[in-house]
């Protein structure tokens, strides 16, 4: 019998094209994910080779995060430089014969919730993008990493990779969760334990009893974070949740392949003594509602918490720590809840699935936001959209006074006008609060959308279980 | 790509931990369909004020260290977005080597992919190259590939790790792709028999 697996070692054995005396493989790639920002450099280095496109039918390409989500943007990008390179995308899919979903089709969105909404995305499969939220596939047990721009271009090139084996990390989520408390909590819970870095080198693999208990949207905001935790990607191993999810989806198999497909897929998972090199355990019980306080995703704390001094941290991290105090215009001591709140964004590749629409929806039901208060939802794609606008969801966030937009990246890094001015502060579902990120001087807490609601009512950081 | 063998220049340093891509060069720059002109923003936000002008005490901004050509980083540089956009304005900038305790994943893939050498040390040879560095224009360090070495401005040396594979094609500049295209054959062969197993991939 060969010796026990990892779900990794399963999907990496799977996909090994050859394999150099030092360990350096030639990896396949199943599916590869393109949009606008980190693909035209590739495309033109295509063209300049006189080389095609591969395998064309498994690449998939997606405007997203340039493009505006006001309701009048058919009228067009204003901004030059981002119409361009929008523009460029759309010929460059058209040049080189590749899937495509242009900002007109209702099914444009962010890239890492088309492919799954698609079924692009299927268990086993190994996905690429030019994207660092590529993680977020991890979801389906495919084996999900973000790729540089030149990688773009080898991959389109000859739909393959040379990389070398990560080490398998386990992160197990024991027990239940409580209530108010969701997979963004439980990702960000791991962050804070492990550090920005402690995932660098590794492919996790989220187990335990609260991630079964989750949803495919619920896991994808866990494997979505794995970057952020520095590991080259997360994984979560297939199951009913997962087949139910993809079965039926429009690039999903049918018939005898489903039937083929499910029988390799059910055989996904870690063998009984299978080797991780380092394993992380948390108890789902005791993960609380969090907030992140600095300027990095690991600077995470639970909601009940006060904002940290320089000298609580050791090493570099005492420096970094005052820095991010100061950007944030934060003092030690000082309640989480305390903090005033004047802009709200729900969405991005973290959080803007329906289900996360679903739950910020319950807190805002019937209410209000706080005067003055600007706060947008920007569903992940049209189809979010539409399905919230069908299930009513879309009305409780106009009646709260939400903006209620189209779809794309927007204000999760603020390439298109959906920017923090300089100063305000904004809690947000996305994924990074780092110095800059959704707008020159601007001030980013991460948080769950239940949280992001609750801010948006009072007007100020708020533990979200005082609202349930 | 052009060929890395050895480079004696000024190291900079940049104690700062977890600097992240878009320190490095912040979206605003990432809209351009070009790999090349980004040096001019590097570290953008931390080396202009909003007029545009040079903060006189960002390190790159001090005069004995405009023409840096090593950075010797606090740990976890390159982390986030994997925007190749900050290993083509480090270059375009004129960097050659970043040392540090640890890198990003996609960073340090990326880096490599555009002449650039990411060194990883552990922390005590990490500070003692930002003490090096910390003396300015004199602190002009050697890095040799070929050797894996960094000789230090008074001739500490210090052996590193450099991946086989990743060494060779710097030295020689090689182009990936060229390489993989060469291998053709075996991406037939696994396409076919992937075909057989997994059809509906």
């Amino acid at each position: 019998m060969s010796a026990p697996k990892t779900l990794y070692d399963k999907i990496w054995d799977a996909h090994v094209v050859s394999e150099d005396a030092d360990g350096t493989c030639l990896l396949y790639i199943d599916r590869h994910l393109v949009h606008e920002v980190t693909s035209p450099q590739a495309f033109e280095g295509l063209r300049m080779t006189g080389r095609k496109v591969r395998a064309p039918e498994k690449t998939i390409a997606v405007p997203d995060h340039n493009v505006p989500t006001t309701l009048d943007r058919e009228k067009g990008i204003e901004n030059e430089e981002s119409r361009i390179q929008v523009e460029a995308l759309d010929k460059n899919a058209r040049d080189f014969g590749i899937n495509y979903y242009p900002v007109s089709d209702i099914r444009q969105g962010i890239v890492h919730i088309v492919g799954p909404e698609q079924g692009w995305t299927l268990p086993g499969m190994t996905v690429v993008c030019g994207d660092s939220h590529t993680a977020t596939h991890g979801a389906f047990g495919a084996l999900a990493h973000g790729i540089g721009t030149s990688e773009v271009e080898h991959v389109l090139a000859t739909q393959t990779l040379i990389q070398k084996k990560s080490k398998n990390m386990k992160v197990e989520i024991t027990g239940k969760l409580r209530p108010g408390v969701t997979a963004k909590d439980i990702t960000l819970a791991v962050i804070g334990a492990t550090g920005t870095a402690g995932g660098t080198g590794y492919v996790i693999e989220y187990c335990g009893e609260a991630i079964r208990d989750l949803s495919m949207e619920g896991r994808m905001t866990v494997c979505n974070m794995a970057i952020e935790g520095g590991a080259r990607a997360g994984l979560i191993a297939p199951d009913e949740t997962t087949f139910k999810y993809v079965m039926g989806r429009p690039h999903a198999p049918k018939g005898a392949q489903w039937e083929a497909a499910l029988n390799w897929w059910k055989t996904l998972y870690t063998d009984e003594g299978a080797h991780f090199d380092k394993v992380v355990t948390l108890k789902g019980e005791e993960i609380e509602p969090v907030v992140t306080w600095g300027t990095s995703p690991e600077d995470v704390l639970p909601i009940t918490a006060t904002v940290p001094a320089p000298e609580d941290f050791t090493g570099g991290k005492v420096e970094a720590a005052r820095r991010a105090l100061d950007y944030m215009g934060l003092k030690p001591g000082q309640k989480l809840t305390d903090i005033a709140i004047d802009t709200v964004f729900i969405g991005s590749c973290t959080n803007g699935r329906i289900e996360d629409l679903r739950a910020a929806a319950a807190i805002l039901k019937g209410k209000k936001i706080k005067d003055g208060m600007r706060a947008m939802v920007v569903p992940g794609s049209g189809l979010v959209r539409a399905q919230a606008e069908e299930e009513g969801i879309a009305q409780i966030f106009i009646d709260a006074g939400f903006e209620w937009r189209l779809a794309g990246c927007s204000m999760c890094l603020a390439m298109n006008p959906d920017q923090l001015g300089e100063y305000e502060r904004c809690a947000s579902t996305s994924n990074r609060n780092f110095e800059g990120r959704q707008g020159y001087k601007g001030r980013t807490h991460l948080v769950s959308p239940a949280m992001a609601a609750a801010a948006a009512l009072t007007g100020h950081l708020t533990d979200v279980r005082e609202m349930m | 790509m052009e060929k890395f063998t050895k480079v004696t220049g000024i190291a900079a340093p940049m104690p700062l931990v977890n600097i992240d891509t878009d320190m490095i060069i912040p979206k605003v720059f990432l809209k351009t369909i070009k790999r090349s002109g980004l040096g001019v923003n590097l570290f953008d936000e931390m080396r202009y004020d909003r007029q545009g002008n040079e903060i006189a005490d960002f390190v790159l901004n001090k005069p004995q260290y405009r023409d840096a050509q090593i950075l010797i980083a606090g740990d976890n540089f390159g982390c986030g977005s994997s925007r190749e956009h900050a290993p083509w304005a480090l270059a375009d900038f004129g960097i050659k080597v970043i040392v540090s305790t640890s890198f990003a994943d996609i960073f340090f893939n990326n880096s490599f992919k555009n002449g650039m050498l990411p060194i990883v040390l552990p922390q005590e040879q990490v500070d003692l190259l930002m003490k090096d560095a910390e003396k300015g224009a004199n602190a002009r360090m050697t890095v040799d590939l070929e050797a894996q070495e960094i000789t230090t401005s008074d001739g500490t040396v210090i052996g590193f790790e450099v991946d086989s594979f990743k060494k060779h094609c710097l030295l020689n500049g090689l182009d990936d792709i060229g390489l993989t295209l060469e291998k053709a054959a075996a991406i037939d062969s696994f396409e076919a028999v992937a075909a057989q197993a997994r059809p509906w991939v």
